[in-house]
């Protein structure tokens, strides 16, 4: 297929169309709506529904609704949307249904502002909503990664009945790039929704979606059976990208946007002579942990970058144990690092290392 | 002669209650004249040292830089909610919100019926212009039949979207609202009538009646992608046979008090 | 090898869709490119600007600090961009609108009153265009031929009436630089 120049907003809300997705519910916010007025031209062409939501968390319970009736749904937000779809998106883990959403990252706490930003990462990694659950966090880098994980994410709610979230920034919502869009998949006929769905008891018992289990061994079983799906996960779904580290002395970990330009300093670092490679991690959750354990036994010293105050560094630094130096650099509140300054921090990172030894 | 000095004074000196500034409002839009009605009803009544302002999530979310006024800024629908806390702790003083009509009739519905349910003494300030501004142009609830925005680029179907909603009509039903009109600002005429009804918004809180919305017709050029003279023009043609004019809920106490202010 | 490209000006001023048609002829000719705007309510009324990063090979960052070229539209994104611009780096400046010269020494500066061209052709909106055409003079990747193509290709159909008034525009500023 061709490829064309599109902005990431409308690149993945059409990638969303053709991987067959039904409903999308939606409120408008900057740096995402391009997504929602996509969504709100093309979805009625096709005879599929589009309802701009009373607010977010209207949307979020609209598409927990769609998913209880077994039609591939999602939805889309920024991050002040994105923190009302909490409660919705713990009630959806709660009752193992598949659904997709993309969060258009933007600076804050509070209103913040609509520039680029990551300090969502815990808020999507780490649960967000109330009680115990995991959800699927794919983080794109570029405007073809944002579609395809897009594309990808409504297969993958579907396998685990699981919730995916696609992570980027407002960058890669507003940015064009060339990329190619998937084929038009069909929406998935009625009669081939999943067994649980909500489509009235014709013919067979009646049954019910719930995430209330009111005796605590009955919850606890139900957390055992997300755990165990969540270790299929772990075992299945890991993705990142790695770019020169096989011989790297020093090691960024970067993802999405931070990622990228970490990729233009590893550029300007190797033609200054300095042995510096970037893992970027695709799947926040599950994290790359296992590669990173095997990083640490190679490098001298990992940086991470992101633009936030410093969210994944836990991970990483979880991930390697105290086993050497992990040092952090982040801008925020909307600020893109420029590929100079991560240099800066990989000459600093090298030059502490070089004194301890 | 003495009558021409007095409205030329109206007309042109800043009120104290605003800052000597100018606003990013884009060249047109009637937020900027809402803002001034509100600051001299202010003056007027002398309470600018007792009045707290809540900002909604729109393009008036930078009301607290034109007003000399303390101010909080509510997250997105919530300022009736925020406004209850503020006036709770701050029982003697003057509590109002600025709101649009994404704000309050879409993600703030809940908020400004319940505001309105329990009798708040707070008083509102809507500002319906048919869209949502800040974002780009999307529909609003109040979006008019068949108006083309960015996300109803077919035109609004109500089949699809719902009907434009009338928040005066619905708060006027609610017990615990005391004042609730509609005016317009697309004459000079209207805009004193809207004045007028701001400063009862005001005198109901004083009376402790409960909660006084004044909502206002307004415009946004912008969006719309008309000239702002033509969008006065769609305010008078379009959205008046939409929202009528007038008083949907005046409580006795009011009408005893007549217009001693 | 890459070059980057950013374009500043008024919002109205057409920077966004100048940026977009160089993006669009990079694709066009099989070059990797990135386009990344100003946005939000930073375009009302006020500034606009865009990044246009052109390359062979794959593109990292999207933003960058100091640009190859600039295109500023007027004073404020002149004062704005020639302290950054790289050590013989192009700035194609709008001398209609900016009325102080270029105190870099080291930077190639082209001087264009590209509004009042624009008047002179009959549109002051071809401007941005005229303001392309000069930079064709001194851009790497893309030639004036593959612009002209560009423009053909990616001009919207609502405005292709005026097909060959962009593409007068866009050799008048061509032949201004030369
Ligand atoms: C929770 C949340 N959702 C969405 C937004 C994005 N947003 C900002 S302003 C706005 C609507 C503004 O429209 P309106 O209230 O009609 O006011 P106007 O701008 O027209 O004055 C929206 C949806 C937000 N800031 N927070
Ligand atoms: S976008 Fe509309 S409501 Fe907002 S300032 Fe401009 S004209 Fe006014």
């Amino acid at each position: 297929m061709k490829k064309e120049l599109l902005k990431g907003n409308v690149a993945f809300a059409e990638a969303a169309i053709r991987a067959g997705c039904e409903a999308y519910f939606g409120y408008p916010i900057t740096p995402q709506t391009e997504a929602l007025e996509h969504m709100s031209k093309r979805m009625p062409e096709l005879g599929r529904t589009f309802i701009q939501a009373e607010s977010e968390v209207a949307a979020i319970n609209m598409v927990y609704g769609a998913a209880c009736a077994g039609i591939q749904t999602m939805t889309s937000s920024s991050s002040p949307g994105v923190s009302l779809m909490m409660e919705g998106l713990s009630y959806i883990a709660g009752s193992e249904v598949p659904v997709v959403i993309v969060d258009i990252m933007r600076g804050g706490p509070g209103l913040g502002n609509i520039a680029p930003a990551q300090g969502d990462y815990n808020q999507m990694v780490k649960g967000g909503g109330h009680g115990d659950y995991r959800i699927i966090v794919l983080a794109p880098a570029t405007i073809q990664e944002l579609i395809d994980l897009t594309y990808e994410a409504f297969g993958l709610a579907d396998k685990y009945r699981t919730i995916v979230a696609v992570l980027a920034d407002g960058s890669l919502g507003q940015m064009m790039e060339p990329a190619v869009l998937p084929e038009m998949r069909p929406v998935r006929p009625v009669d081939k929704r999943p067994a649980w769905a909500l489509t009235g008891a014709k013919g067979r018992d009646s049954h019910f979606i719930t995430s209330i289990y009111l005796e605590p061994l009955d919850e606890e079983k139900f957390n055992q059976k997300l755990l165990e799906t969540e270790a299929k996960i772990e075992a299945n779904e890991v993705r990142y990208k790695e770019l020169l580290l096989d011989d790297a002395e020093i090691a960024i970990v970067a993802f999405g946007t931070a990622g990228r330009v970490a990729q233009t300093a590893v550029k300007i670092a190797r033609e200054n002579g300095i042995k510096v490679g970037l893992l970027r991690p695709i799947s926040l959750y599950p994290f790359p942990t296992d590669r990173i354990r095997r990083l640490a036994d190679q490098v001298d010293g990992m940086l991470v970058t992101e633009m936030n105050s410093g969210q994944m560094v836990e991970d990483v630094r979880l991930a390697v144990e105290g086993r050497l130096p992990v040092s952090f650099y982040g801008r925020m509140g909307g600020v893109i690092p420029m590929p100079e300054e991560i240099l800066d921090e990989v000459r600093k990172l090298k030059a502490s290392i070089t004194e301890k030894v | 002669m003495e009558k021409t000095e007095m409205i030329e004074s109206l007309i042109y000196t800043k009120p104290r209650s605003l800052q000597p500034i100018g606003t990013h409002y884009c060249p047109g839009c009637t937020h900027g004249i809402a803002h001034r009605l509100v600051a001299e009803v202010i003056d007027e009544m002398g309470i600018r040292e007792q009045t707290i302002g809540v900002a909604p999530v729109g393009c008036a979310v930078f009301i607290y830089n034109y007003f000399d006024v303390d101010f909080a800024e509510a997250s997105h629908g919530r300022a009736p909610a925020m406004a209850t806390g503020i006036k709770r702790a701050n029982p003697d003083k003057f509590v109002f919100t600025y709101q649009g009509d994404g704000d309050l009739a879409s993600i703030g519905a809940a908020e400004i019926l319940h505001a309105a349910n329990r009798g708040e003494k707070i008083s509102v300030i809507f500002i319906n212009n048919g869209i949502y501004g800040m974002t780009g142009g999307q529909m609003a609830p109040t979006t008019i039949e068949g108006w083309k925005t960015t996300s109803s680029p077919m035109g609004r179907n109500v089949e699809l979207h719902g009907y434009p909603i009338r928040m005066s009509e619905i708060l006027a039903q609610i017990e615990g609202s005391a004042y609730i009109v509609r005016r317009s600002l697309h004459n000079v005429a209207n805009i004193r009538r809207a004045k007028k009804a701001i400063r009862t918004a005001f005198e109901v809180q004083r009376m402790g009646l409960g909660l006084a919305m004044v909502e206002l017709l307004s415009s946004c050029p912008t969006n719309w992608k008309i000239s702002p003279d033509e969008a006065l023009k769609v305010i008078e043609e379009k959205m008046l046979p939409v929202y009528p004019l007038g008083d949907f809920k005046v409580d006795p106490a009011i009408q005893k008090h007549g217009k001693g202010w | 090898m890459q070059t980057s490209i950013i374009i500043s000006g008024f919002g109205g001023q057409g920077v966004l869709f100048a940026g977009q048609l160089l993006a669009y002829t990079a694709l066009d000719n099989d070059l990797h490119v990135t386009w990344f705007p100003s946005y939000g309510p930073e375009m009302r009324g006020g500034t606009a600007h865009c990044t246009v990063i052109i390359s062979d090979d794959e593109i990292g960052s999207p933003v960058i600090r100091n640009p190859d070229a600039a295109i500023v539209m007027n004073l404020p994104s002149l004062d704005k961009y020639e302290p950054l611009m790289l050590p013989k780096g192009v700035l194609v400046i709008n001398t209609s609108l900016v009325d102080r010269s270029v105190a870099r020494q080291d930077i190639d500066s082209v001087m264009v009153p590209a509004s009042e061209i624009a008047d002179e052709l009959g549109n002051r909106r071809l401007a941005n265009i005229i303001m392309l055409g000069a930079l064709l003079q001194r851009l790497p990747f893309l030639s004036i031929e593959m612009l002209e193509k560009g423009i053909d290709a990616h001009i919207p159909e609502r405005h292709r009436d005026m097909l060959d008034a962009n593409l007068k525009a866009l050799h008048r500023g061509f032949s201004e630089a030369s």
